[in-house]
């Protein structure tokens, strides 16, 4: 079996592109998980609830970006729900976004009505589609309305915005929150209400990461979410241990997510491209975040060890 | 000014590991009191510094600031009211944030955060000249990552951070104790200067019986959470070391003496 390498060059742009959609996610997920240090598995639901909070309000004829603000609230919902499990009945995070989650799922279901809804590019008006990649490529459609131009404009939006926000008072006391909550109340920040934003707006923009994956490949299905949360921290965790060297400005650290996750989905589309099978990803997924939180501990190990040779 | 009235605390209630941490406690601070506190481990020094702020609630009794019952109140609400330096110098400012953004944040201490700017120009150039007091050369890294501080210019940066406000009250936790004893001396004197310019009303817990002895115009000495030894005025002014070793040996509690505090 010989491996076609223009193959995997025509599937590159397709791979940028879910890099790209999970981006997104991977932005909401490094608000978590690197600014409030919660691992927040709330995800894996909110992003089903972003696709199908989504179609059904577009489906039912809601404007396009109507459609997108609610999936963007019904998301800010299932944070708000994490969080006060969290802070109100002082359940550890992990465990609340467990709790939320396997709850989004019954509730996913009834917002679908079955497991799985399809949405026809042919009959609405959609900010991204695989059809629209496929269009532009073959000329039937300007390069402006290539996902990936759509998507590099969407995101530097939402960065522009979170690059406000997070340099506001408000935004100031959530990273102090994360940064040192002993601090954050002695300066008289309610931490349980900035806990909470926080999950709120990470959740937020996952749901809004569903919205858009659901566009691309046409439809909303329960199990999209399955497994999110570690495809985000690869994505966090991968452009951090390539950038954060590079990148000290909060923006670009924001960025590096997205980075990492069109890096991560290149990978798995040469991985596909291999003829592996498919069926392996998400093994290979689990063994590469592990791998990579290990880096940093292992780096550090090593730069200790000339001194344990000398000392000896 | 502070009046803790009555206040009980006890932890682990009901196990083998039940331990009376404050017994009945009561202390009144006047405006502009700055009273030092001794006492062994396990007398409750720190426990009553934590009650006042609110970061654990106690059992019974009341705590006031002026005329406000904060008693019940969560720590975040009392902050309004209270600065705060810690023992561990990692705690009191966040490692991840930069100087000036820890500044900031101070500066807002009892205030909305709403979604204006979190850091004026205005402010910017106050802090540069505020840091500037502090000799640490600290008013050319307002950008720095708090992190990157050494313990004890984060604990000068602490104690500007707590005292900007000009709180009802400083609260110091052994604030220098984890520090080497040259920079302990440098954070001591920065903590005379600032109290006295503006006049803070501040109790102040250490471990050393000459800064007990050194600073402030009152002291006072927890023993089995209950205060053993109240001194004030000319009374504290003619303190020595000795004299307050022969007030520990009256009343039979030489052994806390050697239970921690240090004499040097």
């Amino acid at each position: 079996m010989l491996l076609n390498f223009k193959n995997l060059l025509d599937q590159l742009p397709g791979a940028l592109v879910q890099g790209m959609i999970w981006g997104v996610l991977a932005i909401g997920v490094s608000i978590t998980y690197k600014i409030l240090d919660v691992a927040d598995l709330t995800v894996d639901g909110s992003f089903c609830t972003g696709g199908a909070v989504f179609v059904v309000l577009l489906t039912r004829g809601s404007n396009l970006w109507l459609a997108m603000a609610g999936a963007l609230l019904a998301g800010m919902l299932a944070g708000l729900v994490t969080g006060l499990f969290h802070v109100s009945f002082h359940i550890s995070a992990l465990l609340a976004g467990i709790l939320t989650q396997l709850a989004l799922w019954a509730v996913n279901l009834i917002i679908m009505g079955k497991p799985n809804l399809a949405l026809s590019v042919r009959n609405y008006d959609l900010l991204v589609s695989l059809r629209y990649l496929q269009d532009v490529v073959k000329g039937d459609r300007p390069f402006y309305a290539s996902p990936l131009v759509v998507l590099a404009l969407f995101i530097a939006a939402v960065i522009g915005l979170l690059y406000w926000f997070f340099g506001t008072e408000l935004g100031m006391a959530i990273r102090a929150t994360g940064s040192n909550i002993q601090m954050a109340k002695a300066q008289g920040i309610n931490t349980r209400l900035t806990k909470v934003l926080g999950l709120m707006l990470s959740n937020g923009l996952v749901a809004l990461s569903g919205a858009i994956l659901t566009q691309y490949q046409g439809f909303a299905d329960i199990n999209m979410g399955r497994g999110a949360i570690i495809i985000g921290l690869a994505a966090v965790i991968i452009g951090e241990a390539l950038f954060s060297r590079i990148f000290r400005n909060f923006a670009l650290r924001l960025t590096s997510a997205v980075i990492g996750s069109a890096i991560y989905f290149s990978v798995i589309q040469t991985i596909l491209w291999m003829r592996l099978d498919a069926n392996y990803l998400k093994l290979l997924t689990a063994l590469l975040v592990a791998v990579f939180l290990a880096i940093p501990h292992w780096r550090e190990s090593l730069r200790a060890l000339p001194f344990k040779r000398n000392g000896a | 000014m502070l009046r803790i009235n009555q206040v009980d605390k006890t932890f682990n209630r009901g196990t083998v590991n039940e331990k009376k941490a404050l017994i009945s406690l009561s202390l009144e601070l006047k405006d502009g009191d700055f009273v030092t506190v001794i006492g062994g481990n396990g007398s409750g020094k720190t426990t009553m510094l934590n009650a006042v702020a609110g970061a654990l609630t106690i059992d019974s009794g009341s705590i006031h600031i002026d005329d406000a019952d904060v008693s019940s109140l969560p720590e975040y609400k009392r902050a309004p009211y209270i600065g705060r330096v810690f023992q561990d110098p990692m705690m009191g400012t966040a490692a991840g944030m930069n100087i000036e953004e820890n500044l900031a944040l101070a500066g807002r201490r009892g205030q909305r955060r709403g979604l204006s700017w979190g850091i004026s120009q205005a402010e910017r150039d106050s802090f540069r000249s505020e840091l500037k007091t502090l000799n640490l050369g600290l008013e050319d890294r307002l950008s720095s990552k708090a992190g990157l501080l050494s313990g004890g210019q984060r604990q000068a940066l602490t104690l500007l951070m707590a005292t900007m406000k000009c709180p009802k009250l400083l609260l110091l936790d052994e604030h220098t104790a984890a520090l080497d004893p040259k920079t302990a001396r440098t954070v001591l004197q920065l903590t005379k200067t600032l109290v006295q310019r503006h006049s803070l009303t501040t109790l102040m817990v250490t471990h050393n019986l000459k800064d007990a002895i050194a600073l402030g115009n009152r002291l006072v000495m927890f023993y089995e959470g209950q205060v053993i030894i109240d001194l004030e005025g000319t009374e504290k002014a003619q303190l020595t070391v000795e004299k307050l070793l022969a007030m520990f040996e009256n009343i039979g509690s030489l052994d806390v003496v050697e239970d921690g505090l240090l004499l040097s």
